[in-house]
């Protein structure tokens, strides 16, 4: 498959077969504001102030690895400088106060045309630590340009196949991975599927025998 | 050599059999049996032991596994991808076709982000809580069923294939009476649940109630004094609780290796903490271990399930905000399900505000506060968790899946390699993968 579109950064416009932005509320032309994220105060409540604080104590750079501190929705996520992303999971992972055996999920969200625009691909990790039944949550964010942060697959093996996965939709490059490869798209697909800018259609949909039917952006639209 | 059923070619990996099916003799024939060379077999993605469309590339060395390397992809249909396009409600209706087992608890583990992004957690009705128990309980038992079928039919023991199959037919009768569709039903909705649960079918489970757990010691007498039985579970493909934590391994297979880590017991969603349960374990950590605590697991479901019964009380199973809660009660008419005719009166004819909020929640959908949630359920293969991230607009900007079947597959190469062959196809049945789910 080859994409001209592909890698040149777009807007996102509409729907298959939707001319306009197929919104019908009559409001189409306003404009939605992104809130940009803002760091929560202390203290943050609950179990979050002794992670946060425990963490602090056993990671002397974490003035430095911590960006920024967010408490949403009874939920603690740390902005973690790319760079650092393995060594906070090793203390987290560790530490006998922290104790997250167990990183549960890695997955990545594609921010383009936000505040946080530049640095657009985050890469997010659910940690979970069993001991004392809490949750965090790490979040990085890197350019579409240097999509590079270092691989926590030496701290946790199970990122191993998420790591693959957010590589394989987003193109975030996981530094260290034993074989950072395509898992659920084909080996020689191009581009990322799971970015906001990555075009919609554009594929026939081919069955044996030769028979096509063109990409859902060039069928007949009823209108 | 020349045999028209393993046709061996040269490469610069040494030689290279395509066997289309003949005899291991005429393969073998020109080799020494015992000589150390290895060979590369591909099982799957076409293998009806997989499970699906899994794909296991294995080096052996006689009978024993060197390598297992797991290829995973083969059922992508780009779910996650395809929700963004979609509106936070008609969301349910992909998700529930990811791990077409265990449909329930997809819509419930998508609907609890949800609710929580919108922060509506504590709104959800007793009543629509109590069935998406009730619901999920009568879910796992059938995707164990479905486990012990198809695991009893790859180890041998084809009979508990057939029953297997039976009772979970009996569940998706249920299934049906209570939505309308025996698989991906799309039952559970952000706010609340699509439609009651009509009586006939608080019978019908009741009935179920009453026969399943002497079905369950019938199988339990069927398949453990087996000796076949016996000896292709016990102690074969091993993992043990570092190996779990490691890899990510939840659900069953960490329980088979003695943690008690149920997230209905651990952190508790829908009110699992008020019903009265066990966490079933094991010590042995083995193929037998899973056994019996997926076992154990079906006998626990029917207690919830007796228990969601006799607190099921009338009242609304939807949210009372009807800026979030499906505008209609679908109603049987003439024609099959639809909108209850008392619904397309008013909105038809009396009342154009009902007729536009209709229209809008329907076709638009409702707005969800920006920013993002993670929402963890136990489904009947471990830790189903949910990312959704919101935009604030009325479809998602991002839902990424941490499917329990995907996680649990990396064990594959763990427990097969220095096993037996035969092995592998136990210990890839005891993780209970699921492709549809897997690959999403």
């Amino acid at each position: 498959m080859s994409n001209p579109e592909l890698g040149t950064s777009g807007k996102q416009q509409g729907m298959f077969g939707v001319s306009g932005t197929g919104d019908v509320s009559g409001y189409g032309g306003l404009v939605r504001r992104r809130p940009a994220l803002v760091a929560s105060p202390k203290p943050y409540g609950g179990y979050f102030d002794e992670v946060t604080d425990a963490l602090e104590e056993a990671y002397p750079e974490f003035a430095d690895a911590i960006e920024m501190v967010v408490v949403d929705r009874g939920e603690l996520t740390l902005h973690i400088k790319p760079a650092r992303i393995a060594e906070v999971c090793q203390v987290l992972r560790d530490h006998e106060a922290l104790r997250f055996e167990m990183c549960s999920s890695v997955s990545g969200v594609d921010y383009l045309g936000s505040a946080d625009d530049p640095r657009r691909l985050h890469a997010v990790y659910h940690l979970t630590s069993m001991t004392y039944r809490r949750r965090i949550r790490l979040e990085c964010s890197v350019t579409a340009e240097n999509p590079h942060l270092p691989s926590v697959t030496q701290v946790y093996p199970t990122a191993d196949w998420q790591e693959r996965e957010t590589f394989d939709m987003f193109g975030i490059v996981f530094d260290g991975h034993p074989a950072l490869t395509r898992i659920l798209m084909p080996d020689d697909w191009e581009g990322f599927p799971q970015r906001k800018d990555y075009p919609l259609g554009g594929v026939p949909v081919e069955y044996k025998g030769g028979a096509e039917i063109p990409p859902p952006d060039q069928r007949r639209a009823y209108k | 050599m020349t045999d028209t059923y393993a046709q061996a070619r040269e490469t610069t990996e040494g030689r290279v059999f395509t066997v289309t099916g003949g005899d291991w003799d005429a393969v073998l024939g020109g080799d020494d049996p015992i000589h150390d060379e290895k060979i590369v077999v591909n099982m799957g993605p076409q293998h009806p032991s997989t499970h699906g469309v899994l794909r296991l590339v294995l080096e052996l060395e006689g009978e024993t596994v060197r390598e297992a390397r797991t290829v995973i992809g083969y059922l992508h249909t780009g779910i996650e991808k395809n929700l963004e396009y979609r509106t936070w409600t008609q969301g349910t209706t992909f998700v529930t076709r990811m791990d077409y087992l265990a449909p329930i608890f997809n819509e419930t583990g998508y609907c609890l982000a949800v609710e929580k992004l919108l922060g509506i957690e504590d709104q959800i009705t007793e009543r629509a809580n109590t069935i998406r128990v009730l619901m999920m309980e009568l879910n796992r038992i059938s995707s164990h069923l479905v486990w012990l079928a198809t695991t009893g039919m790859e180890l041998g023991a084809l009979s508990m294939m057939i029953y297997g199959f039976r009772e979970r037919e009996y569940i998706l009768d249920i299934f049906e009476m209570c939505s309308g569709l025996r698989m991906n039903m799309a039952y559970v909705r952000p706010g609340g649940l699509a439609q009651d649960v009509p009586d006939e079918a608080i019978a019908k489970i009741r009935e179920f109630l009453g026969w399943m757990p002497d079905r369950i010691d019938m199988y339990e007498d069927l398949l453990s004094g087996s000796p076949i039985w016996q000896s292709r579970t016990q102690g074969v493909a091993y993992l043990n609780v570092t190996g779990c934590l490691a890899l990510g391994i939840t659900g069953p297979v960490l329980r088979s290796a003695g943690l008690p880590w149920d997230l209905r017991k651990t952190q508790p969603y829908c009110g699992y903490e008020t019903y009265d349960f066990d966490v079933p374990t094991h010590p042995d950590g083995d193929v037998w271990g899973r056994y019996q605590v997926r076992l154990a697991e079906m006998r626990e479901s029917l207690k919830i399930i007796e228990q969601a019964l006799e607190r099921l009380e009338p009242g609304p199973i939807m949210i009372a905000d009807r800026k979030i809660a499906w505008p209609a009660q679908l109603a049987l008419g003439t024609d099959g399900l639809g909108n209850s005719l008392e619904h397309v009166a008013k909105i038809m004819g009396q009342s154009m505000e009902s007729l536009i909020h209709h229209f809008k929640l329907v076709t638009e959908g409702f707005r969800v506060p920006p920013g993002q949630v993670f929402t963890e359920i136990e489904a009947p293969r471990g830790t189903l968790g949910v990312h959704a991230v919101s935009d604030g607009g009325t479809r998602p900007m991002r839902v990424h899946f941490r499917e329990p079947s995907f996680v649990n597959l990396q064990a594959i190469p763990a427990m097969a390699e220095g096993g037996l062959l035969a092995d592998v196809i136990a210990g890839g049945a005891s993780l209970d993968p699921v492709m549809g789910g897997c690959d999403r």
